[in-house]
């Protein structure tokens, strides 16, 4: 029987690409980070990230079982632990349990089963698990530890501070330059540097570790450098403009390397099922994004305006897709 | 009955006949109904006044509307003076509001004759559920932020954060700092009333 | 009389307002950020809608058609006000509580869908019944949805304590939180009826 002659259908030759080859290599990538944060934030960190992926999981898992009733099991893909990973990373060290467990139920269940699983979501997961706690938990989501505790105590009696992109905001409302004195310098934003960092979520306290995640997956083909790079540039220019007019809008440099700019452009605003599909599509959709995270943390209501860029240009990018289409093999042009 | 139909004639009368016996209805329910509503708009506002000043048995003497500039905006700020059974003057409860989160936060303060805050109560605001909206209870006596008994005679009052005395509410300093500038404005309005010792007057900051 | 018991249960069921029509989405979503809200919007609507129906249904002949629907749009927005001040004058917290929304019912499309669909076309009586059944269905369902919304986002139900409210899911009592809850009850029984 083995040798037999196997017929398919069309495309007879692939590559090795599979979503579990993506989805860990994706994973692999965000190592550095993982573990600056586990230097930064001790117990706590571990506490968050596991909770985290391990609930993911099981609501993939069970809801796959249960309320879906497929016969095939998708949980081994990657693609849960990706989600709790990402969410994870965007949630304060010192998070009740209990919290990043409603998180993750909203993420893989209404973020992503809710539309039929992998594939079919129109909007990142974790990026609608973070929405919704922001929006739920204002007092818990938004008082961060600062970075630089260890052991229990960074859990569970965590010593909270403003964070840069905070720091920023009271520049902008107070009209006075000098606040942005407070800022730790662009250096210690880049490594990340407990002693005078200030606070922050997991994943946003080390642009380095993200940058180095960064690069292996473009070198390994896993994302294409556009959306990244067309975010950062984005931001760059317009925050730069901003800080020409105004020094009470903070540096370019330092706006790069705040908050979850670098963790969303890198690895949220890159994912496959929501981001367009050509090039063209991934440039208009990445500079969007830069000008809208840009905006909304200068003239919106809350400090960091990442995880709604990327959620807003989610709900355009089916619009972007449709304006973008890659021309058919053989389309005569006119 | 056979249906009416379209004609010019039919209507216009149909749809003057509407008109005039849907007003009438209206006019009537209105004269019946405009008392009471009247009388729940003054219940109410009694009902804060005897909240913020803390006793029961109390007379509105005088409404006394000032009107005041602050931060490009006017505003009017309504003085209730407030005597006691006797008919003595107690303090008044001042109508007072300043922008918040997402819009004005009307408050009305009581104050005592010496400008002693004796109470408050929200009337109007806009903030966010869980966060700016725990002000209606987030300053009141034996809360975190206790205004009560606090004097604005001695100092404005200010969260800890610039420097002040008072407990901004968790994660919504901005509220907190609006509020509390309703209650200095308040204040201030009442003790720049009782040095012109006349009222009505527009007063320009 | 089985007749009239099949109008109601119409309203009820088979031609729900909310969960099988989706009509008037306004005062569904913007009014059930507790059950109690949602039971009072809903109970104002089902006044307005048994008036203007049996009203309507009484002129019905007497209206040209081409003027019907300023008719129709006349004999709600009386009601309408007629309730608004019955309500300032004499319900004070409920009019704190859904403010703007009791003089929107005027434009709540449930109100002339059903004047259009049924009372200008049947007798008052079978049209008071109408009013009744799409009533009781309105007010069902904005008092799940709010109740729902309320025990979610604040712990509790009709302001009765379930659980303390440092665990409430404060986006369920806001804008978001409306949406996605109707978009599960849909699901959920779109899914009871198959």
């Amino acid at each position: 029987m083995a040798n037999k002659l196997i017929v398919s259908l069309s495309p007879h030759a692939h590559g090795t690409d599979s979503v579990e080859k993506n989805m860990y290599g994706v994973i692999i990538a965000l190592l550095p980070a993982l573990i600056v944060s586990f230097i930064y934030f001790g117990l706590g960190s571990a506490i968050v990230c596991c909770t985290s992926v391990l609930a993911c999981v099981f609501f993939e898992w069970a809801i796959t079982k249960f309320i879906l009733k497929r016969e095939r099991n998708t949980v081994c893909d990657g693609s849960a632990i990706l989600t709790g990973l990402l969410l994870g990373f965007n949630l304060p060290s010192n998070l009740p349990i209990w919290i990043i467990i409603i998180g993750a139920l909203v993420a893989i269940g209404i973020g992503k089963m809710t539309f039929g699983g992998l594939g079919c979501n129109p909007f990142n997961p974790a990026l609608v698990g973070r929405a919704f706690l922001l929006v739920s938990f204002p007092v818990q989501m938004t008082t961060w530890p600062v970075a630089g505790q260890q052991g229990i105590g960074g859990y569970l009696d965590a010593q909270t501070g403003a964070t840069p992109l905070a720091i920023m905001k009271e520049a902008i409302k107070s009209g006075d330059a000098s606040v942005l004195d407070k800022l730790p310098d662009s250096l210690s934003l880049a490594l990340g540097n407990p002693g005078q960092l200030g606070a922050g979520s997991l994943g946003e306290v080390c642009a380095l570790a993200l940058i180095i995640g960064g690069i292996y997956m473009i070198v390994r083909k896993i994302i294409t450098w556009h959306i990244p790079v067309s975010i950062l540039l984005t931001v760059f220019v317009f925050s730069g403009l901003m800080h020409l007019a105004n020094p009470i809008y903070a540096s370019p440099v330092d706006v790069l390397l705040s908050g979850g700019l670098m963790l969303g452009a890198i690895f949220m605003a890159t994912d496959y099922v929501t981001s367009p599909m050509t090039k063209k599509g991934q440039l208009i959709y990445g500079v969007a994004i830069g000008v809208l995270t840009v905006a909304i943390r200068y003239f919106g209501a809350y400090p960091e305006g990442m995880s709604f860029a990327i959620l807003i240009m989610n709900a355009f990018t089916p619009l972007i897709n449709n304006y973008c289409k890659p021309k058919r093999y053989g389309e005569v042009v006119k | 009955m056979k249906k009416l139909e379209s004609s010019l004639l039919n209507m216009v009368v149909v749809l003057t006949l509407v008109s005039v016996i849907t007003g009438g209805l209206l006019a009537a329910v209105n004269s019946v109904t405009e008392g009471p509503i009247q009388e729940q708009k003054e219940k109410a506002l009694a009902d804060g006044i005897r909240a913020v000043m803390g006793a029961e048995d109390i007379k509105v003497t005088a409404d006394d509307k000032v009107n005041s500039q602050v931060d490009g905006k006017d505003r009017e700020y309504i003085i209730h003076r407030v005597a006691n059974a006797a008919g003595e003057p107690i303090g008044v409860a001042v109508e007072s509001a300043s922008q918040g989160f997402s819009n004005d936060v009307k408050v009305l303060v009581g104050l005592d004759n010496e400008g002693t805050i004796k109470g408050y109560t929200i009337l109007e605001h806009e903030e966010t559920p869980g966060l700016g909206a725990r002000a209606v209870d987030w300053f009141q006596a034996g809360q975190k932020g206790d205004i009560i008994g606090k004097q604005p005679s001695k100092g404005k009052l200010t969260v800890s954060k610039d420097g002040g005395q008072i407990d901004a509410i968790t994660a919504a300093t901005i509220t907190s700092r609006a509020f509390l500038k309703a209650v200095n404005n308040a204040y201030e309005v009442y003790a720049g009333q009782n040095t012109d010792a006349q009222s009505g007057a527009t007063k320009k900051n | 009389m089985k007749n009239y018991l099949n109008i109601i249960k119409n309203g009820i069921v088979t031609e729900n307002p909310t969960f099988v029509l989706l009509l008037g989405m306004c005062p569904t979503l913007a009014t059930t950020s507790s059950a109690i809200n949602g039971m009072s919007m809903g109970l104002a609507t089902m006044f307005v809608l048994i008036c203007s129906n049996f009203v309507i249904s009484c002129i019905k002949n007497i209206t040209p058609d081409k003027v019907r629907i300023p008719v129709f749009v006349a004999v709600i927005a009386s009601f309408v006000t007629i309730l608004q001040m019955l309500i300032k004058a004499y319900l004070p917290a409920i009019d704190a509580s859904l403010g703007i929304f009791i003089p929107l019912i005027v434009v709540n499309c449930i109100i002339l869908g059903r004047a259009e669909a049924f009372a200008c076309k049947n007798d008052p009586l079978s049209s008071i019944f109408d009013g009744i059944g799409i009533g009781i269905g309105f007010t069902l369902a904005l008092t799940l949805l709010g109740a729902v919304r309320e025990l979610l986002g604040t712990g509790k139900i009709f302001d009765f304590t379930l659980w303390s409210d440092d665990y409430g899911l404060l986006l369920f009592v806001l804008a978001p939180g409306a949406f996605i809850t109707l978009g599960y009850l849909i699901a959920i029984v779109n899914k009871l009826k198959k």
